[in-house]
């Protein structure tokens, strides 16, 4: 855990976490309880600073927050101590940073409200305490995902059912009558009486294991080439098609429930897994263009999202008009005389901004906490998706991989399209800010999220049972580790798809237990052969040569867990 | 894999960099227009949440505005005493639309963002006070600028009325008719504040509209030909040539002008002239006399001269800015005769043309015209006093021409008709009756009074216009229509009214 954001790579580096006499590693929860700790201290000093700057007295009600924040994370801290014990240390606490800034800025924004309210004789009741409440929800999901999930590859058997069901939790809004289903002109939710969720939310999940899962089944048709042309290998056209389709009903959903953020965000994620799971940037240049296209037919054919644009533009130019740019005018506005050092938290007016505690609240941070304080939030949220990355680049298997890569390029990405259109850097669409913003859908898919790269972290340190033979371990299997990775949980050998395979080369028989060898879990990667086959060199990725090479030593290291399991396990 | 991996992460990387420049952007680089920006209610919120100073009178410290709490979002409403009739001098305060007067030029000691607040500022940090603003107080002395007010209201005239001490040069009174309400500009309520605007700034062309632009502080942002009361200008510069008193000069009824055919200029209502000396056309306000002076004198020293009465500065700020009161290009004869009446091209200010007077009282030295006495801090302690200052580098004339001036003055008054005239008081006045218009012979003139007493030691110097003949039309003078209340602003100044 030397190396600063993770992109250096798997391996850990050090003599500290090479073990060849197989005592495990530093599990480093020491590291993240300071880490806690420390985020707690923030969350304090912000929530008294506000209630300073409001001119109240210290009320009851921080000891409140500041307790419930930490029974919360307490909590948290402990389940990853007993269920992940080798998950990176610092992605709860960037999570606690966040959450705790975001509930200090809700409260902040109540007060305002409920001054604003008693003014005009209204009542009113702060969203704090529901958010808490929503937090603390989170947390019990947070826990069941790290118990019941205990492998993450164990998701990949119920790959289809995940999509399946992401797509119609995706289309029930647009579906629905708008009565239950829309608010402020997005046809993005469910209202159930007193609370309502957006189930976009949990499909975004839910659609990225499933993309992940079949990119990893079928990623060797996506690398056959198709025609040449102009000496680019295009690929074939009916490899397309899934994706194509996949993606097309996603996006028409999006634009039938006029809602362009997650549209923009699914987008980005889906072609950030076709180009890792097959290395070719050719996808990234087809989904660009097919992206551009996109946009074009959009701005020609609805006019809101000409409004969106001319807001984008120009926002004070389309201040007054209805559905303007109004709203991105006040956020500007915050921005603008929040400065460099910011007005204090407490002293500004982020409550100006409509929709100043959901989607907003990033312009609220950055008008009382200035440049500095926006610049602090965005650093978190970058190295929580680096965190997110580097188990990623660790765990050996290749959903893994995909899982974690595109979780936490989907949480930057949210990040990027939220505090770019509250900057004016794009057009603005409606997303919350992962973990800041209020919001119950919000935090529980963000807090599952996040489960799950605790556990694709924690797989990727996690040490090998010690009762490991060494066995001969050869190069080149572990250079391809991902692409063997097999050990499916003995469970995973029925029911799986596994006729998704494509048509794997029959297995060494030594490998290939009935339990292990046809599983869900294991149909992409061991469908890998083809690569292997086609280059027995192993060096189909420097990244993988960077993995194999190692050599014993790098396999003892507490890094190179499920890849190589197929080996020994013979 | 990796590989891909690895890009993605740079991607991430690159995407939160790209952020960063951006908000940099927005928050370094466009910070201050989107913080200036009007409809950013910030600054508004910030500023009416805490208690703006109050603009109080040297003069028993009457309060002229003040700020109160309210209920409503915007904390404080600020509070105007007789808002018309203060409206030249405190000017409004509206979040709408803006500031004006001392509200707009002394806002940040109003504020308390004055620097010199500063280190109170941080004091009030520390003990938790709520941060106020300092107080202004103006020169303004209630008692004249109620007399003069009800004076012009009374009659229905539109106008201005201008006092001065004039040895320091505070402005005792400053009135401009007909005025406006500053209170319904401070109104929290926008629509109100909307109509109100609107009902004093319709364009005077329009049917509906019944106005006199009420918002226009007439004493120093409204220039008029001066009409006789320039006569002083143009003595005081013969004076100085080495004439004197007794100096003759022409009495005719009327003289061509040079380089016309056919044009003459006449004496008022075409009469020759009583005396034929400088002191009796003074007195009797000979136009063909002033206008052949002029000419004799030349453009130059009529020049030097009106600069050391302060006209022809464009800077002029007492604090609020002052429109330039200048004499025109003075380019030939037939020029220089109608500019030695004051009329041409020749326009003073109100605020100038008691300077004037103020200047002769002063023994020649014309004093900067100041409104503001003091700046206090928010315990009225005193954080600026301001200390009268010489408008000219040197007197507008010599010692012993003071008094020569004065005695003019004191027989114009006497010839001088106008109600309010008392036998204890001698008055030193110069009247005038300013031609104006497309048409002027056809249009009412502007009646002008300008004067100072008592005459053996000035107290005050005024300055009155009643535009447009104020009720008496085409046969307004001077002396018929503007002298009375000239005599009422100088009898509450003197503290006698």
């Amino acid at each position: 855990m030397n190396r600063p954001l993770g992109l250096a790579g798997g391996r850990e580096p050090g003599a500290a976490t090479t073990n060849p006499g197989g005592a495990a590693p530093a599990t480093r929860r020491g590291t993240e309880l300071l880490m806690l700790a420390f985020a707690a201290v923030i969350l304090t000093s912000a929530l008294v600073l506000v209630d300073a700057n409001q001119e109240q007295e210290l009320t009851l009600a921080i000891v409140w927050y500041g307790l419930a924040y930490l029974a919360i994370f307490a909590a948290a801290h402990l389940a990853v101590r007993r269920w992940a014990p080798y998950a990176d240390p610092l992605i709860l606490p960037c999570v606690a940073v966040l959450n705790g800034i975001g509930l200090v800025m809700i409260y902040r924004i109540d007060l305002a409200l409920a001054e604003r309210a008693t003014q005009v004789g209204r009542d009113f009741s702060g969203v704090a305490p529901r958010q808490v409440m929503w937090t603390v929800l989170a947390l019990a999901l947070f826990l069941a995902v790290l118990t019941t999930i205990k492998d993450h590859r164990t998701l990949t058997r119920y790959s289809y059912t995940a999509g399946l069901v992401g797509l119609v939790l995706l289309a029930l809004p647009a579906v629905l009558p708008s009565a239950i289903s829309e608010v402020n002109g997005a046809k993005v939710w469910i209202k159930f009486g007193f609370f309502s969720l957006q189930p976009g939310e949990f499909a975004k999940i839910l659609l990225l294991i499933f993309f992940a899962s079949f990119l990893v089944s079928k990623r060797d048709l996506f690398t056959v080439a198709g025609k040449r042309v102009f000496g680019v290998e295009l690929p074939r056209a009916r490899d397309l098609g899934p994706i194509i389709i996949a993606a097309g009903v996603c996006l028409g959903i999006f634009v039938l429930q006029k809602d362009l953020g997650p549209a923009l965000l699914f987008f980005g994620v889906v072609l950030m897994l076709l180009y890792v799971a097959t290395e070719r940037f050719i996808w990234v240049a087809v989904g660009l263009t097919m992206f551009g296209a996109g946009c074009v037919l959009a701005y020609t054919l609805f006019t809101h999202v000409q409004q969106r644009v001319a807001n984008w533009i120009d926002p004070l130019e389309t201040y007054d008009d209805p559905g303007g740019g109004y709203q991105v005018a006040q956020a500007l506005f915050g921005l603008g005389t929040g400065g460099v050092m910011g007005t204090g938290l407490g002293a500004g007016r982020p409550e100006t901004v409509p929709e100043a505690n959901t989607d907003f609240i990033l312009a609220g941070i950055g008008e009382e906490l200035g440049f500095i304080g926006l610049a602090a939030m965005l650093m978190v949220y970058l190295l929580l998706g680096m965190r997110g990355m580097r188990g990623a680049l660790a765990v050996r298997d290749t959903f893994g991989k995909l899982l974690g890569g595109g979780l936490a390029f989907a949480l930057v990405m949210q990040v990027f399209v939220v505090a770019g259109g509250i900057t004016k850097l794009i057009p603005m669409t409606g997303i919350t800010s992962p973990f800041l913003s209020y919001g119950g859908s919000s935090l529980l898919a963000n807090y599952i999220l996040v489960a799950l790269l605790l556990r694709i972290s924690d797989a990727a340190r996690r040490p090998q049972p010690q009762s490991r033979p060494r066995a001969q371990q050869q190069q080149a299997p572990i250079a391809e580790a991902h692409t063997v990775m097999v050990q499916a949980p003995s469970a995973g050998g029925v029911g799986g798809p596994g006729g998704h395979a494509p048509a794997p080369p029959p297995p060494p028989p030594n490998r290939s237990g009935p339990a292990t060898y046809p599983g869900p879990g294991s149909s992409g990667p061991t469908g890998s052969a083809p690569a292997n086959g086609g280059q027995p060199g192993s060096a189909a990725s420097p990244a993988n040569g960077a993995n194999g090479t190692g050599s014993t030593e790098s396999d003892n290291t507490t890094d190179s867990p499920q890849g190589t399991e197929g080996e020994w396990k013979a | 894999m990796n590989t891909p991996l690895r890009r993605v992460g740079l991607t991430m990387l690159a995407m939160v960099v790209l952020l960063l420049a951006n908000a940099t952007y927005i928050q370094v680089v466009k910070a201050e227009d989107y913080r200036s920006d009007s409809r950013n209610q910030r600054q508004l919120l910030y500023e009416y949440g805490r208690e703006r100073g109050q603009i109080v009178s040297q003069f028993g410290g009457t309060i002229l505005a003040q700020s109160s709490k309210t209920d409503d979002r915007l904390q404080f409403l600020r509070k105007y005493r007789n808002g018309p009739m203060y409206a030249p001098v405190t000017g409004y305060y509206s979040w709408r639309y803006g500031s004006a007067g001392i509200e707009r030029e002394r806002n940040d000691i109003l504020t308390g963002e004055d620097a010199r607040l500063f280190v109170r500022k941080l004091s009030d940090l520390i003990t938790g006070r709520d941060p106020r603003g300092g107080h202004v107080q103006v020169t303004i002395d209630p008692t004249v600028q109620q007399a003069a007010y009800e004076a012009m209201t009374s009659r229905g005239f539109t106008g201005s009325v201008v006092a001065l001490k004039p040895d320091t040069g505070e402005i005792l009174g400053m009135v401009s008719t007909p005025s406006y309400d500053t209170n319904k500009l401070a109104s929290h309520d926008g629509k109100k504040q909307e109509r109100a605007w609107a009902s004093w700034n319709c364009a005077p062309s329009a049917p509906s509209c019944n106005h006199n632009n009420p918002m226009r502080n007439r004493a120093i942002q409204e220039t008029y030909p001066p009409g006789s009361t320039f006569k002083l200008v143009v003595t005081a510069a013969a004076l100085e040539a080495g004439m004197t008193a007794d100096t003759p000069v022409e009495s005719a009824s009327n003289i061509p002008l040079p380089g016309t055919t056919g044009v003459t200029l006449e004496n008022f209502a075409g009469a020759t002239c009583p005396g034929s000396t400088l002191e009796q056309a003074l007195a009797y306000s000979c136009n063909t006399a002033f206008a052949k002076l002029a000419d004799e004198l030349g453009a130059q020293k009529l020049r030097a001269t009106a600069r050391k009465f302060g006209i022809g500065m464009d800077d002029l700020q007492i604090p609020l800015d002052v429109e330039e009161s200048h004499l025109g290009p003075l380019d030939s004869s037939a020029v220089l005769y109608q500019s030695g009446i004051g009329q041409r091209d020749v326009r003073l200010t109100p605020l100038q043309d008691a300077l004037l007077s103020a200047t002769i009282a002063n023994d020649g030295v014309a004093m900067k015209p100041q409104l503001v006495k003091e700046l206090l801090a928010p315990d009225l302690s005193t954080l600026e006093e301001f200390e009268p200052e010489e408008l000219a580098e040197e007197p507008a004339f010599s010692e012993q021409n003071v008094e020569v001036l004065t005695q003019m003055m004191i027989a114009s008054e006497a010839n001088t008709s106008g109600e309010g005239k008392r036998s204890d008081l001698t008055i030193a006045s110069k009247t005038g009756t300013a031609e104006h218009g497309a048409d002027p012979k056809n249009t009412p003139p502007h009646a002008w009074y300008t004067a100072f007493a008592p005459a053996d030691d000035p107290k005050v110097a005024v300055a009155v216009i009643v535009e447009s003949g104020g009720d008496r039309g085409l046969a307004a003078t001077g002396g018929t229509v503007a002298a009375a209340i000239g005599r009422l602003t100088i009898n509450a100044a003197l503290g006698e009214g």
